[in-house]
């Protein structure tokens, strides 16, 4: 299993928009530069790029849960 | 007078409020989110209690979690701070209707300044000068063409339920304008539910300069104006009063006008009343009425003596408003500068973090608002303001120097904030001089983003 670390601390979104479909469906394949979330810090927003490659995502952290730096959002399988 | 007293925010704001609440004898209850459990405000309050999780929407912004807070504690009023739920109509009618003072304005007053057509529709009721453009809505193609012979070119077509520079065109020809207008109803009904719109002139060059008032529903006074025209993505981060651009004969008619719109509109509590200043026509128009505490309100506190949120206080608690006009006197010159959890040399991105070994400035003329202590962790969850600093002395000058000193004995550790920013803006010759408008800044940070990354 590989994970996908959050890059900073904040609240973890799974879409580009309230409203909007998830950018990653758990078991989506992920490339190198894939965008997985949106991290919410002091009301700005920064994307999530995946800095590996697999199959199989599977998410470790809920929509519009807090997240530290650090922290593990997902795993590839 | 009230007795016990709920501060519905955090950050600095709650610290303040907390103080004024206890330097009148007033009871605190401080709500904090489970990110905040360690917070100065938290400590500083007589109580307690949590309220939610981490995001805002499930703490700081539930209305009924603070109700309940307010109830289950004996509290007999809320003060919202600003931001959050502070010019939230709803709360304040929540407020009134489980028993309790709101304090601040009733929820209809939030509702007549908060709609915007409805808001300059009040103010050029009481003779207060409006940007030139349509009275209210305009219906049709028709009637736009007979606002735009008093409005002239460039104008602004905006959308009457847009906010914050969502659903603003600008038009620079008649033909422009006619494209633009069907595509601009088309655009707001989808955007917002609603196709209203309304015009305005575009004044190219201006000040923002805003005057604060007191008001007990009957009486209303001002307490001179503010500047801030220096913004950022319209977000005010320097603020001075008085402002050197204004005439005497011109700073007592702008501040009379803010006082007849409080009048008319039967205003309570404390609020700001925000105008544009076009310098070359030496004209002001009123752009809209704020019905909170404003974050920039110590630099007037500094000049006239006055404690706003202890009057704000007061007035909740149903005295008379016991200062008259004349009672209101200027007395120097106070900055504030904003200091945020943000790296002005990587375009300001958010920077929150651990305050290190923290030095607070001091000395005469320097108030530090701010809910930082040494080992604070900033949580990511919030706006990025840490502190204000406000410094006051007898001229601009001395004011300015003053900033200087009092900037460079700040130290916050290894968090990154926008110190730097303002020791650069302190030196720099036009701000000196006083010769800024409102995008004056942005171009200033495109200029000089070498400096700042170095």
């Amino acid at each position: 299993m590989t994970p996908i670390h959050s890059p900073l601390p904040g609240t973890f979104y799974r879409s580009a928009a309230p409203g909007q479909p998830p950018l990653k469906a758990d078991g989506d394949a992920v490339a190198i530069g894939d965008v997985i979330g949106l991290i919410e810090v002091m009301k700005s927003f920064h994307e999530v790029k995946s800095e590996v490659a697999g199959e199989n995502i599977r998410f470790l952290v809920d929509n519009e849960d807090p997240v530290m730096a650090g922290a593990a959002l997902a795993e590839l399988g | 007078m009230l007795k016990k007293l709920l501060i519905a925010n955090r950050g600095e704001i709650a610290v303040r409020v907390i103080r004024a609440a206890q330097d009148l004898g007033i009871a605190t209850v401080a709500v904090y989110s489970a990110a905040d459990a360690d917070a100065l405000h938290v400590q500083l309050a007589d109580e307690a209690v949590l309220i939610g999780p981490p995001a805002a929407k499930k703490s700081y912004l539930n209305i009924e979690a603070l109700l309940a807070a307010a109830l289950s504690t004996g509290c007999d009023s809320i003060h919202p701070g600003y931001g959050f739920l502070a010019e939230n109509a709803a709360f304040s009618d929540a407020v009134t209707a489980a028993g309790l003072v709101f304090v601040g304005p009733s929820g209809d007053a939030i509702r007549l300044m908060g709609d915007k057509v409805s808001a300059r529709t009040a103010a050029a009721d009481a003779g207060v000068p409006v940007v030139p453009g349509s009275k209210g809505r305009v219906e049709s193609i028709e009637a736009a063409r007979a606002v735009l012979e008093e409005t002239g070119f460039p104008v602004m077509i905006k959308a009457a339920a847009g906010g914050g520079g969502r659903g603003i065109r600008i038009a620079h020809s008649l033909i422009e304008f006619e494209q633009g207008f069907a595509q601009a109803q088309a655009e707001a009904l989808a955007a917002f539910g609603d196709g209203g719109l309304y015009m305005e002139k575009v004044i190219a060059r201006a000040r923002h300069i805003e005057v604060q008032v007191l008001a007990d529903g009957q009486n209303a006074i001002h307490c001179y104006e503010r500047e801030c025209s220096l913004q950022r993505r319209r977000q005010k981060v320097w603020e001075e009063a008085p402002s050197r651009a204004l005439s005497p004969a011109l700073r007592e008619e702008l501040c009379a006008s803010a006082v007849a719109l409080a009048r008319a509109v039967s205003y309570s509590g404390a609020g700001t009343v925000e105008y544009l200043y076009d310098d070359a026509a030496d004209r002001f128009y009123f752009i809209e009425m704020n019905t909170r505490i404003q974050v920039e309100h110590p630099v007037t506190e500094a000049i006239t003596g006055i404690d706003l949120v202890a009057e704000m206080l007061r007035i909740a608690g149903g005295e008379p408003l016991w200062l008259v006009q004349g009672d209101v006197t200027v007395k120097g010159h106070a900055i504030e500068v904003r200091i945020n959890a943000e790296d002005p040399a990587r375009d300001f991105a958010p920077f929150p973090g651990t305050v290190g070994a923290l030095r607070i400035p001091g000395g005469p003329g320097v108030r530090f608002d701010s809910m930082l202590y040494n080992g604070y962790q900033v949580p990511p969850f919030y706006d990025s303001l840490l502190a204000k600093l406000i410094v006051h002395a007898e001229t601009r000058e001395a004011a300015l120097a003053r900033l200087t000193r009092a900037l460079k004995e700040l130290e916050i550790g290894d968090l990154v904030t926008t110190r730097a920013l303002f020791l650069a803006l302190a030196a720099d010759p036009d701000v000196r001089a006083g010769d800024v408008h409102t995008r004056w800044l942005e171009g200033w940070l495109v200029e000089n983003a070498a400096a700042l990354a170095s």
